[in-house]
């Protein structure tokens, strides 16, 4: 198939949209479909092949913040004109309430177009003010797809109808492979935990506890928490003989991240409850990590009950700490784990997100012409 | 003799005297009174600008990515408690000059039929906000001077007339070089 897809926001910058366009396309690029991507981006910066520059985002105030996007009549020409040179078979724009470059390919667009939404938004009355214009552009989507409930039900209230529930992939490509941070992970064994310090829900004080537990009978145990947060008021939970041996990294970005997962022994999911998926510990099993995590019922599901990675009863410190020490002695066991979550996390491979999305594509292609430029 | 002389001007000198604070106190209130007349002004401009700006956006003429644009901005700013009143403002004035400022935007919309007026009147009203605000932070500042003078102080000749506040927010116009 020949696909268009259209990115609102800047190829430059780091973004969940941005990543999911790039992921997205990767993969129906290895289905062997045939991509083109249009986002805004600078013309003289380095670009895929297969993305198309629709010329500088301009910062501006929206919904509270500043964004980068690009609109305008010059944003509108690039797009018209990338449509009539690509006759695609299907148009898939991300983010279409944004005033951005999704929101433009929908008016200027005429066939079969799918949209998807990302994030919620609170209803508000810009979409009903500027009814006419917008209405008449949003009416043109012929599938859409959101990638959370909330998502989801942010589509239901502002453009009525339904939406198909397609979750974002893991591209476990990404993850398979990186070399640990320096110095790591070292003889003594090693936890890892990743996410936001503060969120009491993502479990760091269940760990910080186990940790305390299991510490004194490891002399050279070491604790590696990276995420956002303030890193003193944590470590300061510990008693002060521990401290030491608990490195917090901080904010990391996507290369880091990768690579501190490759820097322990076992990989930490202590969360008491508040996640659907738990994209984290897959990308953890994606890097191979053995994993202990609650039994949630998201773990649950992805660690297939157990069989992918040590579950333990949420919110129990003497629970995770026996886990954990179980596993911290038994290599053949930890090998064990990463064979079967490399197999478990294939189900959420970016591949198989894209056949889902392919098949979206092919409902709302049934009978119709490619993808033109309306008149 | 001349104790009468010395009485009858020390009682010419006090009341001279009551005269001239007396001038100062209105002077005082005639400022705290342009100041609100200013400030009465501003607010009109304002209310101008987000009216005109928001004819635009649902005129159907523009993009829907600039409608939206501008149609958040103007609701943001009508919806803008008095503490943040200008830097919703200023928002609205970013959006303005970020859709005015796209390449071929005012070539592209001034053929279309009656653009040209609302484009007339978002740019007439951008300019009335910029000169409305110099004039209102212009008394704002001779009345803060009058009212920190030590006589209008030990006297408290502004009497319960509030200080007023600068309005600061960004009204560079769409241009940006002033000609609208």
């Amino acid at each position: 198939m020949k696909i268009g897809i259209v990115c609102p926001y800047s190829w430059a910058v780091p973004g969940g949209v941005q990543q999911h366009v790039r992921d997205l396309a990767e993969a129906l690029i290895g289905l062997g479909h045939e991509i083109s991507v249009i986002t805004p981006a600078d013309d003289d910066q380095p670009l895929p092949a297969y993305v198309v520059p629709a010329g500088r985002a301009v910062p501006v105030p929206y919904n509270g913040s500043v964004a980068r996007l690009a609109f305008g009549p010059l944003s509108a020409n690039r797009v018209r004109r990338w449509l009539k040179d690509g006759a695609f078979d299907v148009l898939h724009v991300h983010e279409p309430t944004v005033p951005s470059l999704s929101l433009l390919a929908c008016w200027v667009a005429s066939g079969p177009i799918v949209a998807t939404v990302h994030t919620a938004m609170r209803r508000s009355r810009v979409l009903l003010a500027t009814q006419p214009v917008m209405r008449s552009a949003l009416e043109k989507i012929d599938g859409r797809i959101a990638v959370s409930e909330a998502a989801r039900t942010t589509l239901v209230e502002h453009l009525g109808g339904d939406a198909v529930l397609i979750p974002n992939g893991v591209a476990t490509r990404r993850y398979r492979h990186a070399e640990p941070l320096d110095g790591w992970p070292g003889p003594g064994g090693v936890i890892g935990f990743l996410g936001r310090m503060e969120e009491p829900r993502k479990g760091l004080a269940v760990l910080l506890k186990a940790f305390e537990i299991l510490a004194p009978e490891r002399p050279d145990l070491r604790l590696l928490v990276a995420g956002p947060g303030d890193a003193d008021a944590q470590r300061h939970k510990l008693p002060e003989a521990l401290r030491e041996r608990a490195v917090f990294l901080g904010e990391v970005n996507e290369e880091e991240k990768v690579r501190a997962l490759h820097s322990v022994d076992v990989f930490c999911s202590p969360n008491t409850g508040g996640e659907s998926f738990g994209i984290v510990t897959a990308e953890a099993m994606a890097a191979g990590v053995p994993i202990v995590a609650s039994d949630i019922e998201a773990f649950r599901q992805v660690l297939r009950d157990g069989r992918a990675g040590e579950l333990f009863a949420t919110g129990d410190p003497a629970g995770l700490a026996r886990a954990v020490r179980g596993l911290l002695d038994d290599p053949a066991r930890r090998a064990e784990l990463t064979v079967a979550a490399l197999a478990a996390v294939a189900d959420y491979d970016w591949e198989v997100v894209a056949r889902e999305v392919l098949s979206v594509y092919e409902t709302v292609v049934l009978g119709r012409t490619t993808v033109g430029v309306a008149p | 003799m001349t104790l009468t002389l010395i009485i009858v001007l020390v009682v010419l000198a006090v009341v001279l005297w009551g005269f001239y604070i007396s001038w100062r106190a209105s002077r005082l209130d005639r400022l705290h009174n342009r100041v609100e007349a200013a400030r009465t002004a501003l607010d009109l401009a304002m209310v101008r600008r987000s009216s005109a700006s928001y004819e635009l956006a649902s005129s159907g003429l523009l993009d829907p990515a600039t409608s939206l644009l501008l149609a958040d901005a103007v609701r943001r700013a009508k919806d803008a408690g008095p503490a943040e009143r200008d830097l919703a403002e200023s928002d609205l004035t970013r959006a303005l000059r970020a859709s005015f400022g796209q390449p071929g935007f005012r070539k592209e919309i001034e053929a279309s039929d009656g653009a040209a007026e609302l484009v007339a009147e978002v740019d007439a009203a951008a300019q009335q906000v910029f000169i409305a605000r110099k004039f209102y932070n212009d008394v704002a500042a001779r009345t803060i001077d009058a009212r920190r003078r030590p006589l209008a102080r030990v006297f408290r000749l502004a009497g319960s007339a509030k200080q007023p506040e600068f309005f600061e927010m960004d009204d560079a116009l769409p241009d940006g070089d002033g000609s609208g």
